[in-house]
């Protein structure tokens, strides 16, 4: 991973020396090893703080709806993943495209550090990815893991390594998919009774503590006026303690983001009570793709969406169990 | 001395969305026609199925209702000409996804009426009424402040 940052960084460098861009759009070191934080670079200067490392796991393409707005041009590190929300968020005329150069870069996973902290290592210092095992060095002590045991979420199903979209890449060793199948967890549930179902979700949802983590960073949740912001709404409050406020706000926001959520596993990656967003999202996913197509948002910038497009033989809404016609 | 644990009939809150070009107007043909339909089915006016945000239906359990139907043109025979192709695509989502979270199948129903269709807007109607009758009240999409003090 070391030579792929310094890769970029040399790269980055080269374009704003130049002039040729503006801006670049990455990572820069947080006040931990483990939370490096987005950020915009607009001089070499800046880019003394650059890092990408295993923990870079942010999804990048949101800022371009201020960034790619201003004066000149902007260049963005895209890992597989971001390409889908970036054609998205194109599709949607949220971004301009024109104004943009997208370098697209390798990534082998991103790390979790909850599960790396639950594995005994607390003050990460450093890892080092060696392939299958990383190596961790912290103030108590270094020692080595496994990285299917450490990886985020999202990294486990990840979607492929190929990206959607590029104006050049700095992929210097192979990449591999998730190894899990991601609609697992949404057949369990699926499986499940209406009780079951239900006291899975209520357990869940009343965790929410409403911080809209979700929704911000979320790249199909762009709107200029959110719902959730109107105050008249009944479901803009923030803290809550009623429980259907809170499915409600969980309702509403996976609908609007169906047929639009590329499932980059940002929610999920961000919400603080560890909510299991992407068993939402994933339900629309899957039941769009049983019932009108196999369908994956971002994978191009052009097209319809599934919901904003029909057939006459669609299904009845009364007949469809489980997203599938009864 | 009055038995008050004795338990009340349960007569179910229904909304019902109807789209003024069929569904509204099938309304009225039922009503000048002397056809009945529950008392109890709060009808709201819509132009058209499609205009249905997903959160009206959420809202209207929301502030107690029981069942939530949704009544609008044929297929293919839409005023606007398509918005209930729209509709059926996100009612099908909409309900499948209730359903993944535990709520009941049957609260939530599509049912396409045209303004010819009086008698068939009553057996609907009655039909509807009936289920939820069956399945009782809404529990678990409704806010708790609503219900309180009743
Ligand atoms: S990020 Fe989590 S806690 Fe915050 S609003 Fe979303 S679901 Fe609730
Ligand atoms: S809903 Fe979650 S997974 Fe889907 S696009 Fe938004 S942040 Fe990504
Ligand atoms: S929750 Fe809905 S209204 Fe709010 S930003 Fe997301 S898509 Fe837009």
């Amino acid at each position: 991973m070391r030579d792929v940052e310094l890769k970029m960084k040399e790269r980055a460098s080269e374009l704003l020396k130049s002039g040729e861009v503006a801006r670049v759009i990455g990572w820069k070191k947080g006040e931990f090893y483990h939370d490096p934080q987005p950020a915009s670079f607009e001089s070499v200067e800046e880019l003394n703080a650059f890092v990408y490392n295993g923990f870079c796991g942010a999804n990048l393409s949101k800022y371009l709806i201020q960034m790619s707005k201003k004066e000149g041009k902007t260049a963005i590190f895209l890992k597989p993943c971001d390409s889908y929300s970036f054609n998205q968020l194109v599709k949607e005329h949220r971004i301009v495209r024109e104004n943009i150069h997208v370098i697209a870069i390798e990534c082998q996973g991103k790390l979790d550090i909850e599960k790396i902290k639950a594995k005994g290592f607390d003050f990460v210092t450093e890892v080092e990815e060696n392939g299958d095992e990383i190596a961790v060095a912290s103030l108590y002590g270094n020692g080595a893991v496994q990285k299917d045991e450490v990886l985020l979420g999202k990294c486990e199903t990840c979607k492929g390594k190929v990206h959607q979209v590029k104006d050049e890449e700095i992929i210097l060793h192979e990449m591999q998919a998730g190894k899990k199948n991601r609609f697992e967890e949404v057949e369990k549930l699926e499986a499940m009774t209406e009780d079951e179902r239900f006291a899975f979700w209520r357990e869940q949802l009343q965790k929410c503590i409403r911080c809209n983590a979700c929704r911000n960073v979320c790249p199909a949740c762009s709107c200029l006026k959110c719902v959730f912001d109107n105050p008249a709404s009944g479901i803009a409050a923030k803290a809550n303690d009623d429980k259907f406020e809170e499915q409600l706000f969980h309702i509403i926001r996976a609908f609007h983001v169906s047929g639009r959520c590329t499932d980059c596993g940002e929610c999920s990656r961000v919400c603080p009570q560890n909510i299991p967003l992407h068993l939402l999202n994933r339900k629309f996913i899957k039941d769009i793709d049983g019932l009108y197509g196999e369908y994956q948002a971002g994978e191009t910038a052009e097209g319809k969406t599934p919901l904003t497009s029909y057939t006459e033989g669609d299904a009845e809404p009364n007949d469809v169990v489980n997203g599938e016609v009864r | 001395m009055q038995n008050v644990t004795e338990k009340k009939e349960f007569t179910p809150n229904i909304v019902a969305f109807c789209c003024n070009w069929c569904s509204y107007a099938g309304a009225d043909l039922a009503g000048s026609s002397r056809l009945s339909y529950p008392a109890n089915v709060k009808i709201i006016r819509v132009p058209c199925s499609c205009r249905v945000n997903p959160s009206f239906i959420l809202k209207a359990y929301q502030q107690g209702a029981d069942g939530v139907i949704l009544c609008g043109c044929h297929p293919g025979d839409c005023h606007y000409v398509t918005g209930n192709y729209y509709t059926r695509r996100r009612m099908s989502l909409l309900f499948s996804f209730l359903n993944y979270m535990g709520i009941e199948k049957e609260r939530t129903r599509v049912e396409w009426v045209s303004a010819a269709e009086g008698a068939r807007f009553s057996a609907v109607m009655n039909d509807f009424v009936q289920k939820i009758t069956e399945l009782g009240e809404n529990k678990r999409l409704t806010d708790l402040r609503v219900k309180e003090g009743e």
